[in-house]
């Protein structure tokens, strides 16, 4: 028995993971290029979320047909990967079904990623459909043309591929086929392969199978398919804060303090995220924090956020979705500029505010936490959207007049009118 | 209805060496704009009736800064922020009640960090607390039987959890509650929050409190509750424009104290 199969399938298989293993790298090299957060604490919470909103996909069926259409999918995936183990395995030592000599469950086994499999390819399908027949509004904003549309239908055809490789590859499976134990699908399409030589579509069927999960592996990293890996850290460290609650920024608590009371200690506190930033607010991904690098990099463009959204409801420009791609677009670049500057990031005369993001998205948003709370996996856009009106006030001071009006009353005399702090007892006369 | 509203200040219980059961925090919507200032009178009278013992800061009291925040004027924020802590520990205040569910947020998550740390409580929670321990009683009156829609507050709903508390009281006026498609968590700002109060909308095909007043017409009320003074005001706006004359918008409180003609 030739040693070459086996040789091939090694070569391929570290590869393929080598690979990945670079691009992961790279991906946490980009998140962590963001600045530090405090994440510690309510760590059984934190579980929790995570268990419920991406183990449990609890938040997907608040859109009923999507959201079970995508528990049947990722069921499907996680469970038949199972069948991968065995498929490695038999490539590693050249066996053929190495379990198969466990009993009946095997064919339990097998019967169930069969089912599983048949499911998976029409709710893919159904996907497919839903995607580029049935006008559904936020499938079709202009945010999406070019690479996400394209990226979204790549991610189905792979799935439709890769599950039909797994039912050819059984039911040509002449061994199998006569043990008649968990071909429950497959014995069906099994008489179509009659007369042909199914030995020879088995193994060409295996190899495609074992070969197309290895480069969809490989794809994640260029495509929205990551949130099948970040989904699950991206849920643990979302906020566990009420939703209303902005953070206060300390290096300006400090400057307050002081000014209210000249008495206090400028060097009372030796912290060094006390000292006064560089920079207030965010007009590059390098402002914001590494949870919201981990955040763009999750989000599965699916949407739910933009289509909750008030402002862009009603035709603004504002779209929480496309805050989420642009910042993820504009760290990609970033990353590439440091790999091709030897580890440094070389100033590109580029920003994400102002090149991806105009000041009018920013200025559209209500900070009303629908896309917060509509999206499945824990993204949060307002907090960046937030960061870069900080940026636009106090480093630019580029508001919009009326709002410098409002702040400038609130200066002088504690409202945002401009009334007399005075008359505020005035209501009961 | 005529007599003067008992309305004490901070500086008067001090000064009697007394405290009050609350702090009334009454904002600069309550304080300053006209529609505002009648929920502030609807609420006091419920305190009144109710018997508690409250009390406001009167020209003590100044922004919360939650407008300047949302801006993004950290700094003005915090200017305030820390101003009203110190006039808050100066009357060594435990527990505060507001009818603006924006200074509600602002209050209760964001000023403990910069060192103030009360129990605050959004006006309808108050209200259900009293209802709750008998001191207040709620009755249908002149609402008993009418269509009512609510509008949650974005800063009392989603960003605090609070849905139930104003549904709650609306239930105990008799009164038919009617959900609108986009309720609860799911619930449709009203266009106001986010500092927009105080400016334009950026360019669109329409204003938001006109599409949530169509969707709050669709299930045909024949009076909008809000929680919300910039609520109130938006959606009183989107009524004058689609549906003068058929609906009216009225605050919970409002709606408690109006039934019982306090
Ligand atoms: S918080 Fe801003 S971006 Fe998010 S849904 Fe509301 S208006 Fe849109
Ligand atoms: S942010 Fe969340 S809701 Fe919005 S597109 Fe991304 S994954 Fe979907």
């Amino acid at each position: 028995m030739s040693l070459l199969p086996n040789i091939i399938f090694a070569i391929i298989f570290f590869s393929g993971l080598g690979f990945f293993a670079r691009n992961i790298r790279k991906l946490r090299r980009n998140i962590y290029l963001g600045k530090d957060v405090d994440t510690s604490g309510d760590t059984k919470l934190r579980w929790t979320n995570m268990a419920k909103i991406a183990l449990g996909q609890g938040k997907m069926t608040r859109r009923p047909i999507s959201g079970f259409l995508h528990i049947v999918v990722y069921l499907g995936f996680v469970i038949i990967n199972i069948e991968v183990l065995e498929i490695v395995i038999d490539g590693f030592l050249g066996t053929h079904r190495i379990f198969s000599n466990i009993g009946p469950i095997y064919g339990v086994l097998i019967g169930t990623f069969e089912v599983l499999a048949f499911l998976v390819f029409i709710s893919v399908v159904i996907f497919w459909f839903r995607r580029n027949t049935v006008n559904i509004k936020r499938f079709m904003s202009s945010e999406l043309n070019g690479w996400p549309k394209l990226d979204g239908n790549l991610i189905l055809y792979f799935e439709i591929v890769l599950m039909a490789l797994f039912i050819i590859m059984n039911a040509t499976d002449v061994e199998f086929q006569s043990s008649n134990n968990g071909n429950i699908i497959s014995q069906f399409f099994a008489p179509i392969f009659e007369g042909f030589n199914v030995n020879l579509i088995e193994r060409i069927a295996w190899w495609m199978h074992i070969v197309g999960i290895i480069i969809f592996l490989n794809y994640l990293y260029y495509s929205k398919h990551l949130h099948i890996l970040l989904a699950f850290p991206n849920t643990y460290f979302g906020s566990v804060k009420p939703k209303g609650f902005l953070n206060n920024i300390e290096s300006i608590t400090n400057e307050v303090k002081l000014m209210m009371d000249p008495e206090a200690d400028p060097y009372a506190s030796d912290s060094t995220d006390t000292l006064a930033p560089d920079k207030f607010g965010a007009s590059d991904v390098l402002d914001l924090n590494w949870v919201q690098l981990l955040n763009a990099y999750t989000c599965t463009e699916c949407g739910r956020c933009t289509s909750e959204c008030p402002a862009n409801q009603t035709g603004k420009k504002l779209s929480p979705r496309k805050i989420m791609m642009d910042t993820r677009d504009r760290l990609v670049e970033v990353g590439n500029n440091i790999d091709s500057n030897n580890g440094e990031f070389k100033l590109d005369g580029i920003q994400l505010l102002g090149d991806y993001i105009t000041n009018e998205e920013i200025w559209a948003c209500t900070s009303c936490n629908a896309c917060v709370e509509a999206c499945p996996i824990s993204i949060d856009p307002l907090s960046i959207i937030l960061e870069m009106r900080r940026y636009l006030v106090m480093e630019q001071s580029a508001a919009p007049m009326e709002l410098n009006n409002m702040m400038s009353n609130i200066e002088n005399n504690g409202a945002p009118w401009p009334y007399s702090q005075m008359d505020r007892l005035n209501w009961k006369n | 209805m005529g007599d003067v509203l008992k309305v004490p200040t901070m500086a008067e219980f001090k000064a009697a060496g007394k405290q009050p059961e609350i702090l009334f925090w009454v904002g600069c919507a309550g304080s300053f704009d006209d529609r505002a200032r009648k929920i502030t009178k609807a609420f006091v009278r419920l305190l009144n009736k109710a018997k508690v013992d409250f009390a406001v800061l009167g020209t003590e009291e100044s922004c919360t800064g939650d407008p300047a925040k949302r801006s993004g004027n950290e700094f003005l924020f915090q200017m305030q922020a820390v101003t009203n802590i110190e006039v808050l520990s100066t009357y060594d205040v435990k527990k505060i009640v507001t009818a603006c569910p924006h200074c509600f947020n602002t209050l209760k998550n964001e000023y403990p960090s910069l060192g103030g740390n009360y129990k605050v409580m959004h006006h309808t929670q108050f209200l259900k607390s009293l209802l709750d321990e008998g001191r207040l009683t709620i009755e249908g009156g002149k609402f008993k039987g009418k269509r009512i829609t609510f509008h949650d507050p974005c800063f009392l709903g989603r960003a605090n959890d609070v849905y139930e508390a104003p549904r709650d009281l609306i239930k105990k006026l008799d009164v038919e509650l009617v959900e609108m498609k986009n309720c609860r968590k799911k619930g449709l700002c009203c266009g106001a929050g986010g500092a927009q109060m105080f400016k334009d909308a950026e360019v669109g095909q329409k204003e938001i409190n006109i599409e949530r007043t169509e969707q709050a017409m669709e299930v045909k009320p024949e009076i909008i509750a809000a929680g919300c003074p910039f609520c109130n005001t938006m959606m009183t706006d989107g009524v004058k424009n689609k549906a003068e004359g058929q609906i009216e918008v009225m605050d919970v409180a409002e709606l408690i104290a109006n039934a019982s003609d306090l």
